[in-house]
């Protein structure tokens, strides 16, 4: 995955987030964007998408902490 | 739409003119990304397997976050790239269609507000501040020495000093919230539109502090050094306040369907 830090164009801010965390990611790709219901997908409303996704996020990474502490 | 069968999944939509670059760009499902024109715009479609993208399998595969991270990443990357070259309108996550008629009479469709959107983010990028609060030992003078009271045992010491600490915490809560709000205010005069998600919760952020902005910002790219170093200099003169900035991102918060310019 190429992910260049785009820090490289030379801003200098308070701290620099080196990698696209996933979290920052969802909240764009899935509460962003423009939402038109494919014909494929039409009964996928956004706010169920949304809620679905963030329910796996949230509840992978709990037990991943809980698994490692 | 079988079961077997290939239906399209849209990555964004950007303007007709020289559609040449998406040559050997990949997306999601490893499939090859395509240019598909009509009513003068472009989408940026790739040709997915039903049986990983339809309907029914999207609704199991949403609940995966492996596969949830693969496919955004993988849309993401698509879009990314594009981005650095000319303006695009990301779709959302997950816009599948059963084939290249239906996408094409989506574009037909919508082309007024897509136009307006690609007017709207062309010559701009998006950019992420969040802020949290930032732990007393970062701020100035946020450890006071206690005086020592003569008159009183351990018992009462101990309560004075767990009181102090709880005020001190909810003291730097409210200061972070009131920087936070005059952040928000401050770099919004610097972009075109501005727009707030919900906090990010501790256990998904891992940063032990909790978040107090999580704001989106469309900047002109001719501003964004400055936004840049506005940054930094909000970042020193809250230090009430941690903050990260992102990007530059495509300008997925400006679509043009969810701009909410206050915050709250």
């Amino acid at each position: 995955m190429s992910e260049a830090p785009s820090g490289a164009t030379g801003y200098h801010p308070a701290v620099r987030e080196e990698r696209v965390a996933l979290v920052d990611l969802l909240d764009r790709v899935l509460a962003g964007g423009v939402v038109i219901a494919g014909d494929v997908t039409l009964s996928i409303a956004d706010v169920d998408l949304v809620t679905i996704s963030l329910r796996a996020l949230v509840t992978s990474v709990g037990a991943l902490q809980e698994r490692s502490g | 739409m079988t079961a077997e069968g290939r239906c399209l999944w849209v990555y964004a939509v950007v303007d007709d003119a020289a559609p040449g670059v998406t040559g050997g760009l990949i997306g999601v499902g490893g499939g090859l990304v395509r240019v598909l024109g009509a009513a003068g715009l472009a989408a940026l479609v790739g040709d997915v397997a039903a049986s990983e993208f339809g309907e029914a399998a999207l609704r199991r595969n949403l609940e995966d976050l492996d596969w949830l991270e693969r496919t955004a990443r993988a849309h993401h990357e698509v879009i990314e790239t594009v981005a650095k070259e000319r303006a695009v309108v990301p779709m959302r996550l997950a816009t599948v269609y059963s084939g290249d008629e239906a996408v094409a009479g989506m574009l037909r469709e919508r082309a007024a507000d897509l136009r307006q959107a690609l007017a709207r983010l062309t010559g701009h990028s998006e950019w992420g501040v969040k802020a949290y609060v930032a732990s007393p030992a970062d701020q100035a003078g946020g450890e006071q020495p206690e005086p020592d009271d003569p008159g009183s045992g351990p018992g009462a010491a101990y309560l004075r000093r767990r009181r102090a600490q709880l005020a001190a915490r909810r003291d730097a809560r409210q200061e972070a919230a009131a920087s936070a709000e005059a952040v928000y205010g401050e770099l919004g005069r610097l972009s075109a539109s501005a727009r707030v998600y919900p906090p990010q919760s501790p256990e998904v952020t891992r940063h032990p502090a909790s978040m107090v902005l999580n704001a989106a910002f469309l900047v002109a790219d001719e501003r964004a050094e400055e936004f840049g170093a506005a940054v930094t200099e909000l970042a020193a003169g809250h230090r009430s306040l941690q903050l990260t900035l992102t990007g530059p991102w495509p300008g997925y918060s400006f679509t043009g369907q969810h701009q909410t310019g206050d915050l709250q």
